[in-house]
């Protein structure tokens, strides 16, 4: 019944706004296109809001964030795969904010269905959906969907700005169209003359683009391949251009300190900082306080040089208090329940067990601090940051110094990583005021290392309980309880991503979510909700083998198989990989994780080595299938990264609390895998989805769970709590 | 006071006081910012250059300590250990790419003392150098593959 009632309201949502009311009159107007942000910012021949074509060459744009994940790289593959140029002449941009760059994929992933059990007619209404991401300018960077995004809209775009520089040159030498052809940039005549995209763009801008049909697969020449990123050379020379390496011709320096304890300041005295040489100003922004020098190491000094009166934080001052609430929050009534199938209630004869689990809360901790260069005249911003929300950031500057958002301009840069911390605004909006108070004088600022972990925007702490039955060595029920600070990927209570919604077949299978009502600032973080709830599945799916007498890889197979074939076969290839059923060697050990993230099921096995009492972590196997593997050599690179992150945090990771405060400021408090406690990784790329699948966050949450069960495996004991660096000898 | 630098081969004129950090020097003074700002603590590794071709970090040494040549990312195109950058194109290493600038520095240091570094001895030199995209495994194979390059070179 529960299952029923949830879905049945969802569905009411989707189907009143965009499928049983929408589609006769919303397809036609959300499939309007919208308009064309290039043709005024650029003053040049665009033929559409993804290529633009002049005399300097071909620009690709992409409103796809960089922060490592290579985007800008296979997003330009895409395009040049139809356009006919050559990957040396390639050229990325980051396009403006735009409503011509919303996110189709990440809208779509916001439905009742199991994505695993998308069919065709489900897809189309998630496409539907995802055109509404236009009406509210969706222009972000995240849940790994940029490819699934992407994957047909720039083939079409590079196809249609190739067929229009067709057409432009059939009309010029009056010959008919098909008997053209394109290589290199240039259009091709029957003769073997040659005509320039460039000389054929203006042309092209007057015509209507063409209506186009998309290569076949097996005709791709960059698709599929790995190819060099186009960032590479750039990072491997200090050229790289990240927003705290923008300079502008009479810049001055800024840093902010602002309140620990996330609440206002009730008084603040700058005497010392104002005296000290090439201060120029200090700023009260009423949470904290910003100093404006003539260099960053001076404004840092004069920062901490303040002495500031915090008022007190609005939450539990410390972790201890804060864990309070949030297991009070389990024994209270769910707040959501995603997944209820058959009755976990009916008693079952068979093996009972329960756990309960607690995660902490976390730090993105990307390498570049938050930092973000601003500059007002007049009636205008121009804003340079890193973010994956540049619409978001345009209005949230405007509205923080009283302009519309077309006042402010907004150049998206580099990041020197984000994990999700940049699609929060709160550092770009702090140069805005900064660049306020300062008309005509460009701020760079850049925040301490302490500032950025103590006002992240933390992945949430959470606990959890678990309930299983295992009847005649089969899974028969899961009854999971996750309780967090709750609303980013749904109303209060569904932070159920990566539970609910796993290919697991248990007859009685039930995820309930409850939300604490804690003021901590959450944010998300590398794979979001799965980040913590693929721990809790594949931890208690463990503990169920374990006390059903089965081979953890049989028992998860068992589950999987009869529910959903690509799924299975990830973890049939990672077992292959690794070695499985000859696993047990001298002083080693290893553990089995599986994970559905977005459209990507992932299989992980970690292999960990007691040494002297210590216990190294010596090897990984991820296997994982995207669908369509457009860059293997990016994908391998994201799902090692992804794997490392997850690692890193399941071994070292934690904020915790004190006064209010967290008691982490910098990296010697917050650590993190090194070169030497790096594992080798192998990573199988499978290809039997049927739609394309994101790489960027698939890796990270199999990896503590890996590594949890492999260490129980190897000593005995369950880690139902991280970071394992207070039970294990890591 | 304005103090002389000499900085990948040529002289800069820093006028900052001397107690500010190398690193500040560099990005805000001489616009020199492949050199990264990450703790300011010496735990990451980001703000890696050479002193007369020694791997320090520079937000640890202040401008009134600077004795001798400063090499930085930028000025190690023009030195024999560019060899490391094509490597680390070749083997395709940077994600994020802002702790690369110093992971190069670092292990073109390590390669300067030790031309063929064991893994144990890449782990040691490169441990203070965090990168949390997690380019580990490329990183080691890409200091591996200049090493060898650089003994055919003899």
């Amino acid at each position: 019944m529960g299952r029923i009632k949830t879905i049945a309201r969802r569905s009411f949502l989707v189907g009143s706004a965009a499928v049983v009311g929408g589609v006769a009159f919303g397809a036609y107007k959300l499939r309007q296109t919208p308009e064309n942000p290039l043709i005024d910012d650029f003053g040049r021949a665009a033929l559409n809001a993804f290529v633009i074509i002049d005399q300097s060459g071909v620009t690709l744009i992409t409103p796809k964030a960089e922060m490592g994940q290579g985007v800008h790289t296979t997003w330009a593959a895409l395009i040049a795969e139809e356009l006919d140029v050559d990957w040396q002449d390639v050229k990325v941009l980051h396009g403006p904010p735009a409503k011509a760059y919303y996110n189709s994929a990440l809208m779509g992933m916001a439905l009742p269905f199991f994505d695993y059990r998308l069919t065709d007619f489900r897809q189309g209404i998630r496409e539907v959906m995802g055109d509404a991401a236009k009406f509210i300018n969706l222009q972000l960077t995240s849940g790994s969907t940029s490819m699934k995004d992407g994957y047909e809209r720039m083939r079409l775009a590079g196809a249609s700005a190739r067929e229009t520089l067709k057409r432009a040159a059939a009309n010029r030498l009056d010959i008919a169209i098909d008997r053209l052809s394109t290589a290199n940039g240039q259009v091709i005549t029957p003769d073997g003359s040659r005509l320039n995209y460039s000389d054929l763009a203006e042309d092209a801008a007057q015509l209507t683009p063409e209506k186009v049909e998309l290569r076949d697969p097996s005709a791709w020449r960059f698709l599929g391949k790995t190819m060099p990123r186009l960032d590479m050379e750039l990072k491997v020379t200090g050229k790289a251009e990240y927003a705290s390496d923008i300079i502008l011709s009479g810049m001055r320096f800024a840093t902010v300190r602002m309140n620990p304890r996330r609440s206002g300041m009730i008084s603040f005295d700058a005497k010392a900082a104002q005296k000290m040489p090439g201060v120029e100003k200090i700023i009260d922004l009423g949470e904290g306080i910003a100093v404006v020098a003539t260099n960053t190491w001076l404004a840092l000094q004069a920062a901490n040089a303040v002495t500031i009166k915090w008022q007190e934080a609005e939450y539990p001052a410390t972790t201890e208090l804060m864990l309070e609430d949030i297991r009070a929050a389990l024994d209270a009534e769910a707040d959501a329940v995603q997944r209820d199938d058959g009755n976990v209630e009916t008693a079952h004869q068979g093996i009972e067990i329960s756990a309960e689990y607690e995660l902490p809360w976390l730090a993105h901790a990307s390498m570049e601090p938050m930092s973000a260069v601003a500059q007002l005249d007049g009636d205008t911003l121009e804003i340079w940051c890193g973010n994956q929300i540049p619409s978001v950031t345009q209005k949230d500057c405007a509205e923080a110094i009283g302009f519309e958002p077309e006042q402010v301009t907004v150049n998206s840069t580099l990041m020197g990583g984000s994990f999700g911390r940049r699609a929060h605004t709160d550092y770009s909006v702090q140069a805005a005021r900064i660049a306020a108070e300062m008309p005509g004088v460009p701020i760079k600022l850049i925040w301490s290392r302490e500032e950025d972990f103590r006002r992240d925007y933390y992945r949430t702490a959470l606990a959890a309980k678990f309930k299983g039955v295992v009847q005649n060595r089969a899974g028969l029920t899961l009854d999971g309880k996750i309780a967090a600070v709750s609303g980013l990927t749904g109303p209060k209570g569904r932070h159920l991503l990566g539970a609910y919604d796993q290919p697991y077949g248990f007859p009685n299978f039930r995820i309930a979510g409850h939300a604490a009502d804690l003021d901590v600032p959450i944010g998300y973080w590398r794979s979001v909700d799965n980040s913590h709830n693929c721990f809790f599945m594949e931890s208690f799916i463990d503990e169920m083998a374990f006390a059903g007498g089965v081979d953890p890889f049989e028992f998860r197979w068992n589950l999987i198989s009869k529910e959903h074939q690509p799924s299975a076969n990830v973890l049939e290839a990672v077992a292959e990989m690794s070695d499985w059923q000859n696993r047990k060697r001298s002083g080693s050990a290893q553990g089995i994780a599986f994970g559905y993230f977005g459209s990507t099921p992932v299989a992980t096995v970690c292999e960990v080595t007691e040494q002297d009492g210590d216990i190294r972590i010596t090897k990984l196997w991820v296997a994982c299938d995207v669908g369509t593997a457009l860059d293997p050599g990016n994908i391998e690179a994201q799902i090692t990264g992804g794997s490392l992150f997850g690692l890193s945090a399941a071994i070292w990771g934690e904020i915790t609390f004190r006064d209010g405060e967290a008691e982490q400021s910098n990296f010697p408090d917050f650590q993190s895998l090194r070169m030497e406690n790096a594992p080798d990784i192998d990573v199988k790329i499978m290809e039997n989805m049927p739609y394309l699948g994101g790489v960027g966050e698939a890796g990270t949450p199999t990896a503590a769970p890996a590594l949890t069960n492999a260490l129980f495996a190897l000593t005995g004991q369950r880690a139902r709590k991280l970071p394992l660096y207070h039970q294990f000898n890591l | 006071m304005s103090r002389t630098l000499r900085i990948n081969g040529s002289n800069h004129e820093a006028d900052l006081p001397d107690d500010v950090p190398l690193l500040w020097v560099l990005r805000d003074a001489l616009g020199l910012t492949g050199t990264k700002y990450g703790c300011g603590v010496a735990a990451c590794g980001a703000c890696t250059v050479h002193i007369n071709g020694t791997a320090v970090r520079s937000c640890q040494v202040t401008l009134g300590e600077i004795e001798g040549e400063i090499t930085t990312i930028e000025g190690l195109v023009s030195s024999d250990m560019a060899i490391l950058q094509q490597s680390w194109i070749e083997h395709q290493v940077a994600q994020c790419g802002y702790c690369q600038s110093g992971q190069l520095m670092q292990a073109a240091s390590l390669l300067s003392d030790n031309p063929s570094p064991s893994d144990a001895e890449i782990d040691s030199a490169m441990n203070g150098n965090l990168c949390r995209c997690g380019t580990y495994p490329r990183i080691r194979s890409a200091i591996h593959d200049a090493a060898e390059k650089l003994a055919r070179q003899g």
